[in-house]
């Protein structure tokens, strides 16, 4: 498709609009995504790239924009890819999150994306890490995800990002306790946001008494208080990634940090194919049927018919070979 | 796989009210399509970078303040310069009727409605635009 290679030529020399076109292709999936992804691959690996997670109302969408004017104000061009949740019924989304980053307007270092999760369960959908790789090969130098509201075990987040910046508000105080193991354990950094606000300083208190046993490999997550309205307290943020970004340069830690994350990609693409090639067959389909008539009836658990039902693949599949 | 069409809200110019534009909004949606809201007080230039980085099917401007018949013509002509001619422009507010008339006469403006309008109207007519999706 010559209308592909064109947007290819148009992306590399810069152009915005082919971009965002290109990043349409590879929503829509398909070869001529394939095509984009295999294209921009070997061009990504540049930028920093930073997950902001939390609850929704947490004001991730605030202190992205706030994240932004810093960068921008140290001179470095910003992408930001956006997810917000579709709705179960209708399938349809309101995006919101551009309303939150008024930096964005008529600075053409900024380019901000968003996405629907279109049924993804996952905070951050497969496709947010891809749009990320085009924005990455753009050649922003930093990347910005925006999880949609996330809960406690909401931990693949990790994988999209080389760090990831957990945000909390001081009316989650009873939520820490059950965010111990889950979110707060892929936290390189915490924040209280909205610290102006009542109750920020214990919240920080216990993130901080959390955290302290989160100590690995020589990076302390470090429990930040910012709020919108205090630029100061941004800049404390913005210092705290930068302070990451270098430790991630030392000791080869962001390429063990990139494979492990490259390695859950594959893995989950990998599972998807070969559930969908497996569901292909008919025959299953059939099997499972038959044999989901009988767990009705109460002639077998659960577990016990999806046994007899990955044995007998395993035969088909070593009868085949 | 096609993706559901994307739809750009935007309020330009300086008036404050958003309900309406909220109310299509969370109509779109409901009808199976994704929408982006960029909020209040938009320079035309900021509604087409916002359209531009999106990859919108479709731009809808909501203008109370009376400054339609300046603001949607610099839209459309802004958004012809930027790689969107081929993206449909609708608007809606308070908007009289020989002015809806002349600016309907503009190429790429689709639709001008006024109050009153139901959203089922509007949900249709944007539909009708894209026969097929």
């Amino acid at each position: 498709m010559a209308h592909l290679e064109e947007l290819l030529a148009h992306f590399a020399s810069g152009d915005a609009r082919a971009a965002s076109r290109l990043m349409s292709v590879v929503e829509r999936g398909g070869q001529d995504a394939e095509r984009v992804l295999d294209a921009v691959f070997p061009r990504t690996g540049r930028a920093h790239r930073i997950a902001v997670t939390g609850p929704g109302g947490a004001g991730k969408s605030t202190l992205i924009n706030e994240l932004t004017r810093a960068f921008r104000g140290a001179g470095k061009t910003v992408g930001v890819v956006a997810e917000d949740p579709s709705s179960p019924f209708s399938g349809g989304a309101v995006l919101g999150d551009r309303l939150r980053m008024t930096h964005a307007g008529g600075d053409s270092g900024v380019f901000v994306r968003s996405l629907a999760s279109r049924g993804s369960e996952s905070g951050l959908s497969p496709l947010a890490a891809e749009l990320a790789d085009v924005l990455d090969a753009f050649g922003r130098d930093v990347v910005l995800l925006e999880s949609m509201g996330a809960s406690q075990v909401e931990t693949r987040i990790r994988f999209s990002a080389d760090t990831v910046v957990v945000v909390l508000t001081p009316e989650a105080g009873d939520e820490v306790q059950s965010l111990k193991s889950g979110l707060l354990e892929v936290a390189d950094i915490a924040c209280v946001n909205k610290s102006d606000r009542g109750g920020a300083e214990s919240l920080a208190g216990d993130l901080d008494a959390i955290m302290q046993m989160r100590q690995k490999d020589g990076w302390q997550p470090p429990v930040m208080m910012t709020s919108a309205r205090d630029a100061g307290s941004v800049d404390t943020l913005t210092k705290a990634l930068a302070d990451h970004d270098r430790y991630l340069d030392a000791e080869g830690r962001r390429a063990a940090r990139r494979r492990e994350a490259l390695r859950a990609r594959l893995l989950a693409r990998v599972q998807e194919s070969v559930r969908s090639t497996v569901w292909q067959s008919p025959m299953l389909t059939q099997r499972f049927d038959a044999i989901f008539e009988r767990v009705t009836a109460g002639a077998l658990p659960p577990w016990r018919a999806a046994r007899e039902l990955a044995e007998s693949l395993h035969i088909e599949s070593r009868s085949s070979r | 796989m096609k993706r559901p069409l994307k739809v750009l809200i935007a309020k330009p110019g300086l008036d404050g009210h958003d309900r309406g534009a909220k109310v299509i909004a969370n109509a779109l949606r409901d009808a199976g399509m994704e929408v982006v809201y960029t909020g209040l007080h938009q320079t035309p230039e900021m509604i087409i970078e916002a359209a531009v980085q999106e990859d919108v099917d479709l731009v809808s401007v909501s203008v109370l303040s009376g400054a339609h018949m300046t603001l949607i013509p610099r839209i459309r002509e802004l958004m012809n310069t930027s790689g969107l001619a081929d993206v449909k422009l609708i608007a809606g507010g308070i908007i009289p009727d020989h002015d809806a008339a002349e600016l309907k006469r503009l190429p790429g403006v689709a639709g001008i409605f006024g109050p009153g309008t139901s959203t089922k109207d509007v949900v249709t007519f944007i539909e009708g635009l894209f026969p097929g999706r």
